[in-house]
């Protein structure tokens, strides 16, 4: 280490041609308000880098959701749209329909996809709508302070059912992307997740396929990213990632669950 | 045939609410049955404007859906609207209230039937306050139409295509089940492309379309702000539109009102209808009364009706409800004459007999006060 730093400066390490990695020019520079060990920036990014690649700035139209992407407008330099809650499928379809060019995508949390607004989600995905949807499952409501949401796992523990989620009392977890598979118009249903460097790439090709999918009208696509949330799971980053792998996988495993495009 | 001919049909208020966006340009139509407006979809399902115009025309799975339909919509330029009845027109609320918020344009056909509740799906004019007040949350307001006619049907929605872009927020064309079920001849407007892409990007700098992106910084639509003094900012900012809105845009119309009028109905959509013929009755009756119709409920005329309560004896304000107009025709008359309610609720709709009985009733109470004796009829 200290011999490269003796025969480089920084100007010239950074110069183009010994640049392996950067930050895509989509994203800005707005401090984000996300929590440290947080999915959301490491998909954000993945989002900026892939309008970016395909050269889409001009044709883009995000919309995101309430919750704690409510905020994802500030920090990616394309045109945003910020939904009611639950509604951003209603509003993605209505976009599409209208501008059957651009590319239209949805980012939305478990409350806002799978309980607030199942009914625009299952409806979106079922009438074939030619969006791209983001779904970040963290099993928890981050923004409002770790209450349960749809996809809280059995017997884990959150503001709203401090002693454990119990069938009797709060029924079971909403499998909302597996329903997604049984819909006729879905395209592309994946589950993916941001917690290790193959995982990331896995998912930026994923979400590349379901963006390509809303742009040739291939129908909708449904992209799951299991996520962590480390202050609404009471852990540290590096925890919340290991409690991820050990108890969301294993209910939330990853992998395509259809692919109508490609297969 | 002619194109001139053609363009004069019988039909009902809420085919040619269809038909007219159509003429008018809109670029969609998102909206769920209920009765007493299911014809507004069904007729855009027949006429397929996909195939002529482009129109887009979906079928939501719920007024919720179709709001935030048009809430996309609007976000991104386009000329769009829905239409629902008393009850579907609930579930908009909140997408309403976030069009006002992020001044979006956007125009909601409400053909109001008997409530509370699931009601009746027999006409009524009870939605006045969801319309006028809003029921979404926040400081808003919406502009509001109100039709008398299969006619107006037709010119209204021309006129809020118009005023939700000039003001840059949702415009409601309130009628009731009556306007939209009852077939009148109707001229219907010529034929008006859609807006190009372009045109849009011109006539909305901000709409988040993408359009021009790499030559501008990027547009964001949200009415979410976490500093309150940033959105209180934002509520005077529109505000004030509100007011210059109040100054530009009170629409009305004077039936038989002249310099001798001494009693006034005001009545909007079908009880005007009903009211004017009841004032051609009480007209022949020798009895001066004359009616004020207002066109736009918001912004409401109240210069005009304070102007007319300094010599009216009394207004006379009927509507298919248990009295909410009257409370702004109170407000406009500024304390200077007495407010009386007449009107059925529930999806009855009164008839000009009623009407009649009503004001009777209303003159016998100013009669008793000052009235020679034998003025009026017994």
């Amino acid at each position: 280490m200290d011999e490269i730093i003796e025969i480089m400066t920084r100007e010239e390490l950074i110069i183009p041609e010994n640049r392996i990695y950067g930050k895509p020019t989509l994203m800005n520079d707005t401090p984000m308000h996300y929590c440290p060990g947080c999915s959301h920036g490491v998909v954000h990014k993945l989002v900026a880098e892939i309008i970016e690649e395909m050269g889409m700035e001009e044709d883009t139209i995000a919309i995101c959701p309430v919750g704690c992407a409510v905020f994802a407008y500030r920090y990616l330099d394309v045109d945003w749209i910020e939904a009611s809650h639950g509604r951003a499928p209603a509003c993605a379809s209505s976009i599409k329909r209208l501008w059957p060019k651009k590319l239209v995508f949805t980012y939305q949390g478990d409350g806002d996809m799978a309980c607030i607004g199942t009914a625009e989600s299952i409806h979106a995905m079922n009438r074939g709508e030619n969006i791209a949807m983001i779904f970040i499952n963290n099993a928890i409501y981050g923004m409002t302070g770790g209450q349960m949401a749809p996809t809280t796992l059995m017997g884990m523990k959150t503001a709203t059912s401090p002693y454990g989620r119990q069938a009797d009392l709060h029924g079971y977890p909403l499998h909302i992307t597996d329903l997604a598979t049984n819909l006729e118009g879905t395209c592309y249903v994946t589950r993916q997740a941001v917690n290790t460097v193959a995982n990331i790439r896995k998912a930026k090709k994923a979400i590349r396929q379901a963006f390509e999918n809303s742009l040739n009208q291939k129908g909708c696509s449904l992209v799951e990213i299991v996520s962590t949330c480390a202050s609404g799971w009471k852990k540290t980053p590096e925890q919340a990632n290991q409690w991820m792998v050990d108890n969301m996988f294993p209910y939330y495993p990853l992998g395509d669950l259809k692919n109508t495009v490609t297969d | 045939m002619d194109n001139e001919q053609k363009d004069i049909v019988l039909l009902k208020g809420n085919e040619v609410v269809a038909k007219a966006a159509v003429r008018y340009g809109y670029d969609g139509f998102f909206g769920y049955p209920i009765t007493p407006q299911s014809e507004v979809l069904e007729t855009l399902a027949v006429d397929k404007p996909w195939e002529t115009t482009g129109m887009v025309v979906l079928q939501a799975e719920s007024e919720v859906s179709s709001i935030n339909m048009l809430y996309g919509a609007g976000c991104t330029g386009k000329l769009v609207f829905t239409s629902s009845s008393s009850p579907g027109i609930a579930l908009m609320q909140e997408g309403i209230s976030y069009m006002a918020a992020c001044e979006l344009p956007g125009v909601i056909v409400s053909v109001g039937r008997g409530g509370p509740g699931l009601g009746t799906i027999q006409p009524g004019q009870a939605d006045y306050f969801q319309s006028v007040y809003g029921g979404g949350n926040g400081d808003y307001r919406t502009i509001v139409l109100a039709p008398n006619s299969v006619q107006e049907m037709s010119d209204c929605m021309g006129k809020a295509a118009e005023l939700t872009f000039k003001w840059r927020m949702p415009v409601i064309i309130l009628s009731d089940g009556v306007l939209g079920q009852m077939m009148e001849k109707v001229e219907l407007p010529a034929p008006r492309p859609r807006r190009t892409d372009e045109e849009i990007s011109q006539q909305c700098p901000w709409a988040t379309n993408g359009i021009g992106l790499k030559k501008r910084q990027y547009n964001i639509m949200s009415s979410l702000e976490f500093d309150p003094a940033t959105m209180e900012e934002r509520n005077r900012k529109m505000a004030a539109k509100y007011h210059q809105v109040e100054a530009e845009e009170v629409d009305y119309e004077l039936y038989k009102v002249d310099d001798d009028t001494e009693f006034l109905i005001v009545a909007y959509g079908i009880s005007s209808r009903v009211s004017m013929k009841a004032v051609d009755i009480l007209r022949e009756a020798g009895v001066k009364v004359g009616m004020l119709r207002p066109k736009t409920l918001w912004p409401f005329p109240n210069k005009i009706i304070s102007q007319l309560s300094e010599r009216i004896k009394s207004i006379l304000c009927v509507e298919q409800c248990e009295g909410q107009m009257i409370n702004d025709v109170r407000l406009a008359t500024e304390g200077q004459t007495k407010v009386f309610h007449s009107g059925r609720s529930g999806g009855m709709i009164s008839s000009p007999m009623e009407v009649i009985e009503d004001f009777q009733k209303m003159a016998r109470e100013e009669m008793s006060k000052n009235w020679p004796k034998g003025y009026w009829m017994k």
